[in-house]
């Protein structure tokens, strides 16, 4: 072998751990993120005395059907409520959230870009300032408020304080402000009132930023936690994720892990399949609420 | 904005307005007054009768042992998260953003995971390392022989919490970091190719420097996120064991609220909670206003 031939030979296989070195890198980052994931689908797959003689088996075991209908239909010794109803709760709570979210922000940022009134300013500065306030800092209070109203219990109760977003109406707004004006002036001239353009002109140009908002909205309607916790104490009103704490609740020996590993995977599966078939909405919308 | 058209109406806007001001005055200003108006009272839980205190609730809080525990173990909580989630996804994010084979496979496997909860993560990693039938905790008593109990020892309960918390956060900060590297011109890369500059000097002297927004954006937002939104974790993983010694500010907000019936001093503590927020949003802000004179 010649000394050219030995630093090809070498520059070549540098090359070569160049090209692959990415894709090991990200291979090994989405066995992080799946792994525990695959861990969790095994244990739905098997039954309580299997998970509880530790080490499980790690493979698909053959009660995958039988755990999910279970599951599905029936929940856990200590925790009655079936998924298939706490996926409805979930579901309602969700889309309310999306929903109303929108629906409320779009009709906000329309009129503070589209109108000139006194209290403009103010009305926009009010929503900026929640973005100070999550439900996080103010729980016990908000508690009061909802308890007073008499709306522990109720999807009213779960929905209403999660529908302000001053993220919706920033962006809204941000896309209000990019639309040439002649178009609302036109609109004005050929006698339409201000909701006949909002409703067959405006919302119908406002579709992408809309349906970037519904993805990150719902996503974060469904994985609301905290919230649903303190105000919900009937297990008719409780979501998956409650759910899921409340089959977790108990000393060890009595969990039975492979419904609530069950209740966990499906849990997910609904703000998934969003993301997924969203994907490219989703991320718009992220990366230019946010900034 | 003065010139542009608007629409003429006195009423309207107020309508249109209504529904979120509404929401926004019952639902965040009166129970954000109410909390600053709680933190002066103490209030026996039963009876209902408030008799004001002043500020002691909140001088109770700053000589309380348990208090600045909590604020401190929150704060390398969230120092921990930031950085590891940080660090971890701006390397996934640059090696997805190469111009490989697959990359919009390995783009959709690593944002997916965006959509799982909180509580999902905290379940999750609950139930890897669970010491009696957890799959990982098996594998650390038995072929490792750590004495796995992270319920007894403070330092395995932080690992767990922080691991579970970043996990869950990676995928947020991938999208972002994917977002702002695809945002950095590829002229200025070549071009500082072609003057000499090798992979490692491209990034730090060019490619770090033009993220810095994405990178100030991000640190701020895990830190609310490691601070306000990991509540389910530590619910579901710890409930603040060993003792309470894993129970971060929210978590203490909580119990001692809900659970202890403690009205004044939760509210005094939600009130220094909100204006950590608040700190944290205008510091945002201002730095986004400076940015886009950059």
């Amino acid at each position: 072998m010649t000394a050219q031939q030995r630093i090809d030979r070498a520059a070549h296989r540098a090359k070569a751990i160049r090209r692959l070195f990415p894709h090991v890198m990200l291979w090994i980052g989405i066995a992080i993120i799946v792994f525990p994931i695959y861990f969790i689908f095994s244990a739905s797959s098997h039954t309580s005395a299997e998970i509880q003689a530790a080490p499980m088996p790690l493979g698909i075991g053959p009660h995958l059907i039988e755990n999910y209908r279970q599951a599905l239909f029936e929940g856990t010794k200590n925790m009655g409520t079936p998924v298939l109803v706490m996926m409805k709760n979930s579901l309602i709570m969700a889309l309310g959230i999306s929903v109303g979210k929108i629906v409320v922000s779009l009709l906000a940022a329309f009129a503070i870009v589209f109108f000139n009134f006194p209290l403009r300013n103010f009305c926009f500065w009010s929503i900026f300032i929640t973005l100070m306030l999550p439900v996080e800092v103010r729980i016990m209070p908000t508690y009061k408020v909802i308890s007073d109203l008499g709306m522990l219990n109720s999807y009213a109760g779960l929905i209403l304080p999660m529908i302000v977003s001053a993220t919706a109406v920033f962006l809204f707004r941000q896309f209000f402000m990019s639309i040439p004006r002649e178009i609302a002036e036109a609109s004005q001239i050929d006698g339409a009132t201000p909701m006949q353009f909002f409703r067959h002109i405006l919302t119908p140009m406002t579709r992408t930023p809309i349906a970037a908002m519904f993805v990150i909205q719902f996503i974060y309607g469904w994985n609301q936690y905290l919230w649903p916790l303190l105000i919900t104490t009937k297990p008719e009103f409780y979501t998956l994720l409650i759910g899921i704490n409340r089959m977790m609740s108990g000393a060890d020996v009595q969990i039975e892990w492979q419904i609530a590993m069950a209740t966990t995977l499906l849990a997910m599966l609904p703000p998934v399949v969003v993301v997924v078939v969203m994907q490219k909405q989703f991320i718009a919308g992220m990366t230019e609420t946010e900034k | 904005m003065a010139k542009q058209y608007e629409f003429k109406a006195p009423v309207l806007p107020y309508i249109l307005v209504l529904p979120q001001m509404v929401i926004v005055f019952i639902f965040f200003f009166w129970p954000a007054a109410q909390a600053v108006l709680q933190s002066f009272y103490l209030q026996d839980p039963f009876g209902g009768k408030m008799i004001f205190v002043g500020f002691q609730n909140y001088s109770k809080l700053l000589v309380d042992p348990d208090y600045w525990q909590s604020f401190s173990v929150s704060t390398a909580f969230a120092l921990c998260i930031t950085i590891s989630a940080m660090t971890i996804a701006l390397f996934l994010a640059i090696q997805a953003n190469k111009k490989i084979r697959f990359a919009s496979f390995y783009k959709t496997m690593l944002v997916w995971p965006y959509a799982v909860s909180t509580l999902v993560a905290g379940v999750i990693w609950l139930f890897l390392f669970n010491p009696n039938v957890g799959v990982i905790a098996y594998v650390l008593k038995h072929t490792f022989h750590v004495d796995w109990q992270y319920l007894l020892h403070f330092d395995q309960a932080f690992f767990l919490l922080t691991m579970a918390a970043s996990w869950k956060q990676l995928a947020y900060n991938f999208v972002f970091f994917l977002a702002g590297l695809q945002s950095v011109p590829a002229t200025l890369i070549e071009a500082a190719a072609i003057d000499g500059a090798g992979a490692t000097k491209r990034f730090w002297k060019i490619i770090f420097p033009l993220l810095s927004p994405t990178t100030f954006y991000l640190l701020v937002m895990n830190l609310v996120y490691g601070f306000f939104e990991t509540f389910p974790i530590v619910h579901s993983i710890t409930q603040g064991a060993p003792g309470k010694s894993t129970g971060i500010l929210v978590y203490k907000v909580w119990r001692d609220g809900v659970i202890n019936l403690d009205l004044g001093s939760s509210a005094a503590q939600s009130v220094i909670l909100m204006l950590m927020v608040i700190i944290l949003t205008i510091f945002q802000f201002r730095f986004i206003e400076r940015r886009v004179t950059y």
